[in-house]
């Protein structure tokens, strides 16, 4: 084989490499993005619809309630409450009246059913996705 | 007084830097032998202001010295004297001293160990590197200067935070910039060669050995960080995709192209152009990573508080290092690409290939890190990118890599038939294809996922057994050789980790009285009480479980949940009981209303071969950099 058609062969099958890797992330990005929401948004009915999305807010004082390994709690930007219900164990910075991150779906009751709950590892951070929830809840509180 | 004169050493430290930077590089240039001879010393003398710099910060922890600011938001006089120094680089100001220490280091050190090599090379490589190194220091007095004061002083410090109070941390960050800094060296090496023109495989002989023992240190600090993830932050996981975690590994990716690329331009001149390309960006990354970890912009574990100033400074740096090293790049690289001829089933065919894979898979790495970034700074909303992603990506880019590495090694430079290569290797091709098949099913549940991650670790593992045997009747196999095969095996005792984990483990939240028992991958653990236990620096209410099999004690565990006194917040601390073949992973969640409590319980089989296959990879490291060609190449030099 001609050294220019062996280059010319390497060159195709990078191509091919880097082609499906590109189909393949192409189609994970589809499938695995979570987005954002802030609880207005979600009281809104912004909230996607048959996909797993994520909430951030401040969990609000005084709603936290135990049923056995299920933890119920509401999180708030301050303006609207969502209900929240997540089963298993919290991590250790999961306070009422701080700020948490947490992901899953919406069920038909207006219930969102956490799969997972962040809250961060040091007890004065916020989440910028919960403190940008709050300011954004701010801001169109002003404007009404 | 003591911390002025830390910053003054700092301060120093930068002017002799730019010394070190800007005059070898000129005198090379202009051919001015005086100023070349500047760069040996000039490149000691900011190792010992740093090393001075750093030891006063230690010792401002060591003594509690809470006026200086850093020492007073990390450190607490209650503190252990051992974490009190693991302290030193528990912020980002510290870490940062750390960084430009540890980029010194491998600085004296090339300066010391490559006295037989060109000195027009040699002051280039040690320029460039004074260059980097005053970068980094004009950062670290700008923006974050670890020896600012606090007036009036702290009566107490706020100490470290209670994650950070472990031996883990005192190692990881240290071997993991180890790791991110020495790609540096081989970076230097290759923006050296370009100024020089003289890209060859004496360049390549030269920088291969430093960019290996970088790979170590890379290698060990992430596993380091993913062994203290799993036992420490009480998430019993043993790898996120936590941006942080990415931002280590996709370097560590273009590492390993590197070290394969390395190898061809060494032995047959070839990859000259590709070599220098991923020596830059090899480099640019583990910059890149330090841009996401300490500018903030990502929100993870790591993320320290966020300064903006400090995020801008560190990306014109970035911008300022990638632009001028591709610039010179697109100038001088030389235009042939691929070197010596070498047909389609050749040795470097298979490396060319593994480096594709390897680089695409950093690069879907990269783009699911950067993504999320890249869609908030566009307006387009806030979203995350979940491991779901890169799982579903990554793993299927490994899958080929892994069939190539059971190959490669077999075939010879040049040329080789793949018929013989092919005919040596069916028996390793019916090992894997049996361990696939019959694993799983000992193991009780056959997925097609395990099958694939047993096949594909015993092929590698087969292949390389059959190759070592016969190199081993052929005569006495060089350190290099059996090197690669150690570390190839790593792999695949990293891939048999992953997938017994990811097929088999077992996980529970289960809610727990004194006196019950719960069941998990053929164990029973029951909870025998839960007594408040005093701590050095806290109060913990430590469980008492006890593990049996059958009837016979396993071993008796001790999860705590402590509170520290110098933070609100409480600290899961799991108790696990180790063993080769599986993890039993205890930790209690919170009390509950009844008296009872949240226990989280997991069964993790083969989990430490995941950890055990990158010390393998590291082993095979150390044994390839001790070849007999570098020993008596530094045995000449001691002469």
């Amino acid at each position: 084989m001609k050294s220019r058609h062996k280059r010319a062969l390497i060159i195709v099958a990078a191509l091919v490499v880097i082609g499906v890797a590109a189909l393949l992330i192409l189609n994970a990005l589809n499938s695995n993005i979570a987005l954002y929401v802030t609880p207005s948004e979600v009281a809104a009915g912004k909230a996607p619809q048959g996909q797993a999305f994520r909430i951030g807010g401040m969990v609000k004082d005084g709603s936290l309630r135990r049923d056995g390994l299920t933890v119920h709690f509401v999180i708030t930007d301050l303006v609207k409450d969502i209900p929240v219900a997540y089963t298993g164990i919290l991590p250790d910075l999961f306070k009422e009246g701080k700020g948490a991150v947490i992901q899953g779906r919406m069920n038909t009751n207006g219930e969102f059913i956490a799969s997972e709950v962040l809250a961060k590892h040091d007890e004065n951070y916020m989440p910028p996705e919960a403190k940008h929830a709050l300011e954004q809840a701010q801001k169109n509180g002003s404007n009404k | 007084m003591i911390p002025e004169f830390g910053h003054y050493a700092l301060i120093l430290a930068l002017c002799v830097s730019l010394i070190q930077g800007v005059l070898p590089l000129v005198g090379a240039h202009q051919g001015r032998r005086e100023w070349l001879m500047l760069a040996r010393p000039a490149a000691q003398t900011v190792f010992l202001l740093l090393g001075i710099a750093f030891a006063i910060l230690a010792w401002s922890f060591y003594v509690n010295d809470f006026s200086v600011l850093y020492v007073a938001e990390h450190s607490n006089s209650q503190l252990p004297v051992v974490y009190r120094l693991g302290a030193v680089w528990g912020g980002h100001e510290g870490s940062l001293l750390l960084w430009v220490f540890l980029l010194s280091t491998w600085t004296i050190m090339v300066a010391q160990l490559s006295k037989a090599l060109d000195e027009f090379m040699v002051a280039r490589v040690i320029g460039v590197l004074g260059l980097v190194i005053s970068g980094l220091l004009l950062f670290v007095l700008t923006t974050s200067n670890p020896f600012m004061r606090l007036f009036p002083a702290a009566q107490d410090g706020r100490s470290l935070n209670p994650l950070l109070q472990d031996p883990g941390l005192v190692f990881h960050p240290p071997m993991l910039y180890m790791g991110y800094v020495g790609f540096s060296v081989a970076f230097a090496f290759a923006i050296a060669s370009l100024l020089s023109g003289r890209l060859d495989a004496a360049w390549a002989r030269w920088s291969r050995p430093w960019t290996t023992a970088a790979w170590i240190f890379l290698t060990l600090g992430i596993a380091l960080g993913s062994w203290w993830a799993y036992y420490e932050l009480g998430w019993g996981g043993w790898w996120f995709w936590d941006p942080v975690e990415n931002a280590s590994f996709i370097p560590w990716l273009v590492g390993t192209a590197l070290l394969h690329s390395l190898a061809v331009t060494e032995k047959r001149g070839g990859f000259k152009s590709w070599t220098v390309l991923l020596a830059i960006t090899a480099f640019s990354l583990s910059l890149l990573g330090t841009f996401l970890v300490r500018s903030g912009v990502l929100t993870s574990v790591h993320a320290f508080a966020t300064d903006p100033r400090r995020g801008i400074f560190i990306l014109i740096f970035l911008t300022l290092v990638v632009g001028s090293s591709l610039g010179l790049y697109a100038w001088r690289a030389p235009k042939s690409s691929l070197g010596g001829k070498f047909s389609l089933s050749s040795r470097e065919t298979f490396i060319l290939l593994g480096n594709v894979f390897l680089v695409v898979s950093a690069g879907s790495v990269l783009l699911g890190t950067l993504y999320p970034l890249l869609i908030d700074a566009l307006h387009l909303g806030k979203i995350s990118v979940g491991p779901p992603y890169f799982n579903s990506v990554f793993v299927p880019i490994m899958i080929p890599l892994l069939v190539l590495m059971g190959i490669g090694p077999w075939t010879s430079w040049k040329n080789s038939d793949l018929l013989v290569v092919i005919k040596r290797l069916w028996l390793a091709g019916l090992a894997a294809v049996l361990a696939g098949i019959s694993i799983p099913l000992m193991m009780g549940e056959f997925t097609w996922l395990a099958g694939l991650g047993f096949l594909l670790a015993f092929w590698v593992i087969a292949s390389g057994c059959l190759q070592i045997i016969r190199q081993a009747k052929a005569g006495k196999p060089t350190r290099s050789f059996i090197g690669m095969q150690v570390a190839h095996l790593g792999i695949a005792v990293f891939v048999i980790g992953v997938t017994m984990v990811g097929a088999y483990q077992e996980e529970k939240d289960v809610r727990m009285s004194a006196g019950e028992t719960v069941s998990v991958g053929g164990y029973q653990i029951r909870l025998q009480d839960v007594n408040l236990v005093p701590g050095p620096n806290y109060q913990a209410m430590r469980g008492t479980f006890l593990l049996t099999k059958n009837g016979i004690t396993q071993a008796t565990l001790y999860p705590e949940k402590r509170n520290y006194f110098s933070s609100t917040m409480p600290m899961t601390e799991a108790a696990i009981d180790t063993g080769l073949t599986r993890d039993i992973y205890v930790s209690l969640g919170e009390e509950l209303p009844d008296k009872s409590w949240a226990v989280r319980v997991y069964y993790k089989p083969f989990v430490d071969w995941i950890w055990g296959g990158c010390l393998l990879m590291a082993l095979g490291g150390i044994l390839a950099i001790s070849d007999k060609r570098y020993r008596i190449q530094l045995k000449k030099q001691a002469s």
